[in-house]
């Protein structure tokens, strides 16, 4: 086994040391009825030609290839990832190492998610962030928690339903055992959240509103009038990025007045991986900071009066707070949010922009062909980014299972999630759809309708 | 390590302070010792209640929490609006600068039962 | 030769936004085959201030001189206890980078997906026969997400049996996410003493009609074998409640002993540990939990199963405690974990442990007498000494930055909590003879400095990248983030 370095004599001289004859002697702690009296029944082992041979077909058992033309989104997005990326991250000094609880050998680790951390809180707009949490609605959760121990006596929370069907879910599975009560706030004819309902259910007893940014649907909210609803009775803005690019386009949510920005970072050069790992994220103001959950880093100084950085305010977390911690989380995304900030740092402050401009462009274009298609319609007027609802002449499964046929995937189905639109398909472009693959999703559609 | 024979100290590492009818609440030099550099200090509000034996405040280090609970019931007055800022105090001054709340107490007699300076000291010496 | 193994050119590296200079760009864009057009002007963003500019190489060079100030298992010896740094095989970051797993999106159909979920569920059963739990899931992010989800699942299981009970049982040799963990599940915590091992007496005299649960880490954080657990789970389950169990310490048991057969009900892997997967510095890692069949239809959704020949992700599951991540899995962490289990083979898994539990015997052999070691009993996969002793004023923390400076990453410091100024070592399999020796040989060295030369001991590290940073500073005046000069 080629991990394993002992030899025999090694192992020999090793028990010779500790003073007995055999391994099994080192088990003797574990009582007979607490063994496994026969061998363990898996495959294996494997050379690592076998090995490679045996992934590559699984690998090619997922039947979507380059040779397909996807315009899936719904939380987790195909960007192109510059090779930088993955050859500065293969460096093992990054990716073998743990946690950084030893400063002075944990430099390189610890200043990466410093610079994380500024990052997140430039494009959100906001004060502080931290280290990173599992993915974006996780990060969600950990908002609301945090949100409700700001608020103190305020035990309810308003989830817009255009947030992300997922984020819902993972909210409530979160504060399922805690005396909290979530509150759906349904979605206007626009397809932004229904400002008059929020206005309605609005009380002293809401600790925040969350919605998306953009929504699942695709849609830009007007967060500014949402959040001066939100503050005038006492309660916390928070707004969840599932498509974070969208924020080198807009007004970031912390400049509209957001008080907890999250997200999933995947978008930032994170391969799609059928769903992780990804990173979620969380941005505050300062007077929030000692609620945040998580890892931070910060700034000090060293004997010598260098700069250095350190994990801080570790008060906050579980293996110092235990049952009063703001948390239990104990890691965080490490690599993958270096893998955010080495994206964000490739494309910097002229380039995101850029970036984000052109996937609007391309999902402009391709709505209005779609809008003018016979039987095909936009139902949403309200502003959006890079994803648009469609609403379709056939049920979308009918659609999306018509063009797989000519390896396209066109979208996801919204029947079960949004039954209210009708036949409601979400369509998502960035910039790895050329205007080729457009137009061919136009004629695909199109020769489905006739 | 210094114990003013003016005050009076509990169990808990606080002392007191009775003046006028109001009294002063921080920790001892034994409780600073114990926790070291002093980091945040989180104080309630002024007009909330304390009662005995309810955390009233939470002091950290880098790698220790402390809830300071309350050694008398009453009304709190008065907060130390210096110590949020300038947390070190409760190291380097603790009896003075480093003092945390001002409370009028329901019943001033409940000091009676605190320990003095010397019985303090030999509490302290025992744990 | 000595035996400090550290000397070297550090190059200094200023943040990457102090790198920045206007007008520099490291990313060229597709060339745009549609009309450029823009929303409405009133939304949209200014600038983003501060954002770095800087060309690829610029890029190229930060992070590569970041990455030297690191060390990694790749650098050298990694003993962290309760962590498991072994080794993190190579061909495992091939297999989760093929591109048929790399560019799959996790809202492509099942039947597209064939492979990914096959994968899945072959690691499912997997680590079913290794735990002996008969049901399990591949979702959570972490072990502390993966103990989230199995105490929501007992919390759901009380529930249902139309129980109110209010409180987890937790040894205080117990990792802090236990407590935190049962406090966001809504339960008030009990801690209960433990001499090294838990004794079925404490167990019974704090087990009464209010708990829901024990939780319990095996082998515990001392490295030892909790040899009641049988007795203890009888009893637990005797008078209505559950048994948690904390899998970090896995790689003891491997092919020797299965939990699921020991009468625990839920436990939750640490893939990043037992099963190779690298740390990244903080993750990501990935989770699993093994439950018992009664709790198996609490499982978080969706759930991978197997139709005939076809694999399928499942969400309508009536008693679920619903799903606590977006997507199904870090699926990219199973794909590594997959191939380190193939690549192992049953016979693999089983020397691992044996040898892992060899190499921390080895440690504590040579060490024992230099070191106070708080707990004789036999211990597994993990030592723990203590510096009481130690002369000079020298203290845990100063023998593990002067590890540093003898080019090692110390061992986890002051857990648990139970041992005063605790060390604790865990080597892993993946550790030859000579490293260890070359290990001990420095803290023997280090032992010998603390009675003649303690200064070196509290001006250490003096060979790392930094000196040792001000902790307190940090936390009085909290800088999070960077911010331009004024």
């Amino acid at each position: 086994m080629r991990f394993l370095p002992h030899s025999n004599q090694e192992i020999a001289a090793m028990l010779d040391a500790i003073g007995v004859e055999k391994i099994e002697d080192l088990f003797s702690g574990i009582p007979e009825n607490c063994r496994l009296p026969r061998d363990l029944q898996l495959s294996g082992p494997l050379s690592e030609a076998d090995l490679l041979r045996h992934l590559q077909a699984l690998a090619a058992a997922n039947r979507v290839d380059e040779s397909w033309n996807r315009f899936l989104g719904g939380g987790y997005y195909d960007h192109h990832i510059p090779a930088v990326i993955d050859h500065l991250i293969s460096r093992s000094e990054f990716y073998t190492a743990y946690t950084p609880y030893q400063p002075e050998i944990s430099q390189g680790t610890l200043q990466a998610i410093f610079e994380f951390q500024t990052l997140i809180c430039q494009l959100s707009g906001m004060e502080v962030a931290n280290a990173s949490l599992y993915d974006g609605a996780s990060a969600c959760a950990e908002a609301v928690l945090m949100a409700l121990r700001a608020g103190r006596n305020r035990s309810r929370v308003l989830l817009s339903r255009g947030l992300h069907p997922g984020y819902r879910e993972v909210v409530a599975a979160y504060v399922r055992f805690l005396d909290v009560e979530l509150v759906e706030v349904p979605l206007a004819a626009d397809g932004c959240t229904d400002r008059q309902a929020v206005a309605d259910l609005l009380a002293d007893d809401v600790a925040a509103l969350v919605v998306g940014y953009p929504n699942y649907l695709g849609v830009m909210e007007d967060v500014e009038a949402l959040a001066q609803l939100t503050h005038a009775s006492g309660a916390r803005m928070l707004v969840a990025a599932a498509e974070p690019l969208a924020m080198a386009l807009y007004r970031s949510p912390g400049e509209q007045g957001a008080d907890i920005v999250i997200g999933e970072g995947q978008s930032f050069g994170l391969p799609l991986s059928f769903g992780g790992p990804g990173v979620g994220f969380i941005a505050a103001r300062q007077k929030d900071m000692r609620s945040l959950p998580g890892r931070l880093v910060g700034e000090t100084v060293d004997r010598d009066g260098e700069r250095g950085f350190v994990l801080t305010l570790a008060t906050r977390e579980q293996h110092i707070r235990r049952e009063k911690a703001t948390s239990n989380i104990c890691s965080n995304q490490g690599i993958c949010a270096v893998m955010v900030s080495i994206y964000l740092a490739l494309l910097g402050k002229n380039g995101l922009p850029q970036l984000a401009r052109d996937n609007y462009s391309r999902a402009s274009y391709l709505r209005e062909q779609i809008a003018c298609l016979p039987g095909y319609s936009v139902p949403f007027p309200a502003p959006f980014f890079n994803e648009f609802v469609v609403s379709c002449p056939q049920p979308a499964s009918e659609v999306l299972h018509r063009l797989e046929a000519e390896k396209i995937l066109a979208g996801i189905n919204l029947i079960e999630e949004y039954p209210e639109i009708e036949n409601g398909l979400l369509i998502c472009v960035t910039e790895q759809n050329d205007r080729a693959q457009l137009d061919g999703l136009v004629a695909a559609l199109k020769g489905g309708a006739a | 390590m210094d114990f003013p024979e003016e005050l009076k100290y509990t169990e808990e590492h606080e002392w007191v302070l009775l003046e006028g009818d109001l009294v002063s609440i921080g920790i001892s030099d034994f409780a600073q010792d114990q926790l070291g550099d002093v980091v945040f200090v989180e104080l309630p509000e002024p007009g909330e209640r304390v009662e005995v034996g309810k955390p009233f405040a939470v002091v950290e280090s880098v790698k220790a929490v402390s809830d300071i609970y309350a050694p008398l019931e009453g009304e709190i007055i008065e907060v130390n609006s210096e110590l949020p800022d300038a947390p070190e105090s409760i190291n380097t001054s603790p009896y003075e600068d480093g003092w945390m709340i001002k409370i009028k107490p329901d019943d001033p007699t409940a000091l009676d039962g605190m320990m003095d300076a010397s019985e303090y000291q030999a509490f302290i010496e025992e744990e | 030769m000595s035996a400090i193994k550290s000397k070297g050119l550090i190059l200094d590296e200023k943040l990457i936004f102090e790198r920045s200079a206007a007008g520099r760009c490291g990313y060229d864009l597709p060339v745009l085959d549609v009309p450029a057009v823009e929303p409405e002007s009133g939304l949209l963003r200014k600038e983003i201030e501060g954002f770095p500019e800087l060309s690829e190489v610029d890029v190229v060079r930060h992070y590569t001189r970041l990455s030297t100030w690191n060390y990694g298992v790749d650098s050298g010896f990694y003993p962290l206890g309760s962590c498991t740094m072994k080794y993190n095989p190579k061909i495992n970051e091939v297999a989760a980078r093929l591109p048929g797993f790399a560019h799959l999106h996790p809202a492509t159909p099942d039947r597209l997906a064939q492979g990914a979920l096959r994968l899945m569920y072959e690691l499912q059963e997997a680590l079913c026969e290794i735990s002996g739990f008969p049901a399990l899931t591949l979702q959570p992010s972490a072990g502390a997400h993966g103990e989230f989800a199995g105490m929501l699942m007992i919390h759901a299981w009380h529930q249902a049996q139309g129980n109110r009970r209010h409180k987890v049982l937790i040894p205080d040799t117990a990792h802090g996410t236990n407590p935190a963990t049962a406090a966001l599940c809504g339960y008030e915590v009990v801690p209960i003493a433990s001499d090294g091992v838990l004794s079925l007496e404490a167990v019974e005299a704090a087990m009464d009609e209010d708990v829901a649960a024990l939780m319990v880490t095996n082998p515990n954080t001392l490295g030892l074998f909790e040899s009641n657990i049988r007795e203890i789970c009888d009893l637990v389950h005797s008078r209505g409640g559950l048994v948690y169990c904390d899998g970090a310490n896995l790689n003891a048991l491997l092919g020797v002993c299965r939990p699921g057969d020991l009468g625990i009900d839920v436990m939750h892997f640490n893939l990043h540990k037992t099963f190779a997967t690298p740390h990244g510095g903080g993750g990501p890692g990935a989770g699993p939990v093994g439950v018992s069949a009664e709790l198996a239809p609490f499982l978080p959704v969706p759930v991978v199963v197997k139709d005939g020949e076809q694999f399928r992700l499942v969400n309508d599951r009536p008693q679920s405690i619903g799903p606590l991540r977006t997507f199904s899995s870090q699926f990219g962490i199973l794909v590594r974990a997959y191939a380190y289990l193939l690549t192992m083979g049953p016979s693999g898994l089983k020397r691992a442990t044996e040898l892992a539990v060899l190499n921390a015997n080895y440690i504590r052999a040579r060490l024992e007498g230099s070191y106070h070691l708080p707990y004789k009993q036999r211990s597994l996969h993990e030592v723990v000494f203590s510096d009481v002793g130690q002369p000079n004023d020298c203290h845990t923390l100063d023998i593990a930055k002067r590890l540093l400076d003898y080019g090692f990453h110390p061992p986890t410091i002051y857990f648990p909590l139970v041992v005063q100024g605790a060390l604790m070592i865990e080597p892993t399999e993946t550790e030859s003879k000579q490293e260890l020796d070359e290990f001990c040989d420095a803290l023997l060295a280090i032992a010998e400095e603390a009675k003649t030369s303690p200064h070196l001991l509290h001006e250490a590290p003096v060979n790392a990248r930094t000196r040792r940073l001000d902790e307190t500073l940090a936390a009085r005046k909290p800088k999070l983030r960077w911010v331009p000069e004024a």
